[in-house]
């Protein structure tokens, strides 16, 4: 079967608030006439397009179908849409150029964070019948697992601290990151709760974006680039919705998904996790067997800006820059979906010989 | 409510509630368990792992056959994690602040979601025990446990069981959300033309087709739109339906003609109320014009126009229209 490869990248700004509309367009042109000048591709030459994002964000029945209007759908193109992260599009872009069906594809996120209130919104994501009709809000979830953590003295507070001071000053040389530099950690320690034991720094912030990412067959990828992100593994593994019987200090998904994906221990140059709380980078770092080595999150990570059903694409999309433009020669990318770490993808690149 | 910006440069806005009564049927196991919630009892599933799953999963997590092994467990236990909850959300246990809880239940093995009502997060301790609180009258949902408090040893407030109730096969779990919908600048434009009593469209700059309302992108080649170009209020009916089947929110008495309306220097209809003749007389290619509503009742909406009536003049050729039906 085809190998496949990340051949560019591009994504909006992202913001704390949008003027735009939840259905993506303006968002996304921009980003779409990104990816053609960098490859030289038109609208006419994608072989599939896929997309991920979600009405419950957008509070609008069938959003993503609005979203082609920023792509030009005549004559018709070949589209579908997962109601997930955009790394997922990606996963299922990844499978059509795998069978050989296509040689390139598009696959983008995008998501309006702002037009509701994020964090009870996704209290919809949780067990229908026993637990959303309380609606646990996501902060209180991700709450309850680090203190979990805090407790069995897995991490501490400074730990979890240490995480964001990196994330935001990585940030600063990411010129569409939300959140750029940070006090330092004795500094942030000081600080009031927000969700106890979460400080507000412990939390990814409510961004509003769009990210896409140009997918070629192997075959073709140095057409566009001259150094493709090959992707050597591709898996996503996903836990029980019953959130009490899981272990949630630990991720067997995302180690699940890690191991399927060729994690084995070898060395990674770079690594971009989708943790949008600080303890849940210590719990994937961890689980994929990340050591000190490992430079982690080096745009900022979604600690610097998350948007909704973009922000696990962003990670893929960053990993990739990386080899792309000659920084690292093995990147691991990692997205999650759910609450607390529930779903996770692990994508392997490398340097293509 | 719709709100005027000050500027050209803020798009409209305006907020809308989403609200939906979703009607959830159980199956066997979770019928158990909300039913022992309306008796005020909690029941745990087995699993074949032997761990007691709180509340009962439907399938066993190492086999993934149903779980039918259903158990009473205690209606108290000990709290293994917590988090402080000091500015709380519609649809959460309470509107003061309060602290959510990992639960495990004295003869369970997982622990359950719950809040537990104490006045401030110092009271809060991994370990502690907490009974729960019943509503006055449970209904046979998670909601019948109204919080956990502290077990401090004196008796439970509604210790009485309640009586045995009819099975519990269905629940009821509203859902509400608050979006602030924004329209496009370009749909700020055309809404706030028609405030003006003007129907304005916008010419893509690629295939030069003219689009009302006006769209972020042309949705034929993916580029943001080009000029603006007022159109008038007068054009041709491509196609048609006659409505006869009343519906909950109707406006007139049927029958009625809903229409699609190609305006004159239009590329794409919109839909529309013809009225002013009989419904039976409506047919493709019918001339048709605007019936806008008294000036002091306009606003940023297309309702402004309240119906098309037939102009009288000849029918338009099909030849003209075929591209747009």
């Amino acid at each position: 079967m085809a190998d496949v490869a990340v051949v560019a990248f591009a994504q909006a700004p992202q913001e704390r608030h949008t003027s735009g509309t939840t259905n993506g367009v303006e968002a996304l042109v921009p980003v779409f006439e990104q990816l053609y000048a960098a490859t030289g591709l038109t609208n006419r030459d994608i072989g599939f397009w896929c997309s991920g994002s979600s009405d419950y964000l957008s509070g609008r029945a069938f959003s993503f179908i609005s979203a082609l209007d920023a792509i030009g759908t005549f004559p018709p193109i070949t589209e579908s849409h997962v109601e997930a992260d955009g790394a997922w599009a990606l996963y299922e872009a990844w499978l059509k150029i795998k069978t050989g069906e296509v040689d390139t594809a598009i696959a983008y996120g995008f998501g309006k964070s702002s037009a509701g209130l994020l964090r009870r919104t996704l209290a919809l994501q949780l067990d229908p019948y026993t637990v959303a009709p309380l609606w646990p809000d996501s902060i209180s979830i991700a709450g309850l697992q680090a203190r979990l953590g805090l407790d069995a003295g897995l991490w501490s507070e400074r730990d979890m601290a240490d995480v964001a001071v990196r994330s935001r000053r990585d940030a600063e040389t990411n010129p569409n990151a939300q959140l750029q530099g940070s006090k330092d950690a004795d500094e942030l320690l000081a600080e009031p709760y927000f969700a106890d034991p979460l400080r507000k720094h412990d939390c990814a912030p409510v961004t509003d974006g769009a990210a896409a990412i140009v997918l070629a067959s192997a075959e073709r990828a140095a057409e566009f680039t001259e150094r493709p992100a090959l992707i050597t593994g591709i898996a996503h593994r996903i836990e029980s919705s019953h959130l009490g019987g899981r272990d949630l200090t630990s991720s067997p998904s995302a180690a699940a998904a890690g191991a399927a994906a060729g994690v084995d221990g070898s060395r990674f140059d770079v690594a971009e996790l989708h943790a949008p709380f600080t303890h849940q980078e210590l719990i994937l770092r961890s689980a994929l067997g990340l050591d000190g080595d490992v430079r982690i999150n080096p745009s900022g990570g979604p600690l610097a800006g998350n948007p909704m059903f973009a922000g696990g694409l962003t990670r893929i999309g960053e990993a990739a820059n990386r080899i792309m433009s000659g920084e690292a020669g093995r990147a691991l990318a990692h997205a999650t979906s759910g609450p607390a770490l529930q779903h996770n993808l692990v994508c392997v690149m490398e340097a293509a010989r | 409510m719709v709100t005027v910006p000050q500027s050209a440069s803020a798009p409209l806005s305006a907020p809308i509630e989403l609200s939906f009564d979703y009607t959830r049927s159980l199956g066997p196991t979770l019928s158990a368990f909300m039913t022992g919630l309306a008796e005020r009892r909690i029941l745990g599933a087995r699993a074949s792992d032997g761990r007691v799953f709180v509340p009962p999963a439907e399938f066993d997590p190492v086999t993934a056959q149903p779980l039918s092994d259903l158990v009473d467990i205690a209606d108290e236990g000990s709290v293994v994690s917590w988090t402080w909850v000091g500015e709380t959300l519609p649809g959460q246990p309470f509107d003061r602040p309060f602290a959510w809880a990992f639960i495990k239940l004295d003869g369970a093995d997982t622990p359950l979601l719950h809040a537990v009502d104490v006045p401030t997060a110092d009271a809060m301790t991994t370990g502690m025990r907490v009974r729960a609180r019943w509503t006055d009258s449970p209904a046979g949902n998670i909601n019948d446990i109204a919080c956990f408090v502290p077990a401090d040893g004196a008796a439970p407030a509604t210790a009485a069981p309640a009586e045995r109730v009819d099975p519990v096969e269905m629940i009821t779990t509203p859902v509400q959300l608050s979006v602030q919908h924004s329209a496009s600048m370009e749909e700020t434009h055309y809404l706030q033309a028609l405030e003006q009593g003007k129907l304005v469209g916008q010419r893509c700059p690629v295939c030069e087709k003219v689009y009302i309302p006006p769209r972020s992108a042309c949705p034929t080649d993916g580029v943001p739109p080009g000029e603006y170009v007022e159109l008038p209020d007068r054009g041709v009916v491509t196609t048609f339906c006659i409505v006869n089947v009343p519906f909950l929110g109707q406006r007139i008495k049927p029958p009625y003609v809903a229409a699609y309306v190609l305006l004159d220097g239009a590329d794409i209809p919109f839909l529309h109320l013809i009225l002013g003749c009989e419904a039976s007389e409506v047919r493709m290619g019918m001339r048709v014009e605007a019936a806008w509503r008294p000036r002091e009742e306009w606003g940023p909406t297309l309702q402004n126009i309240e119906y098309f009536r037939p102009t009288g003049e000849p029918d338009a050729d099909y030849d003209s229209y075929k591209e747009h039906l």
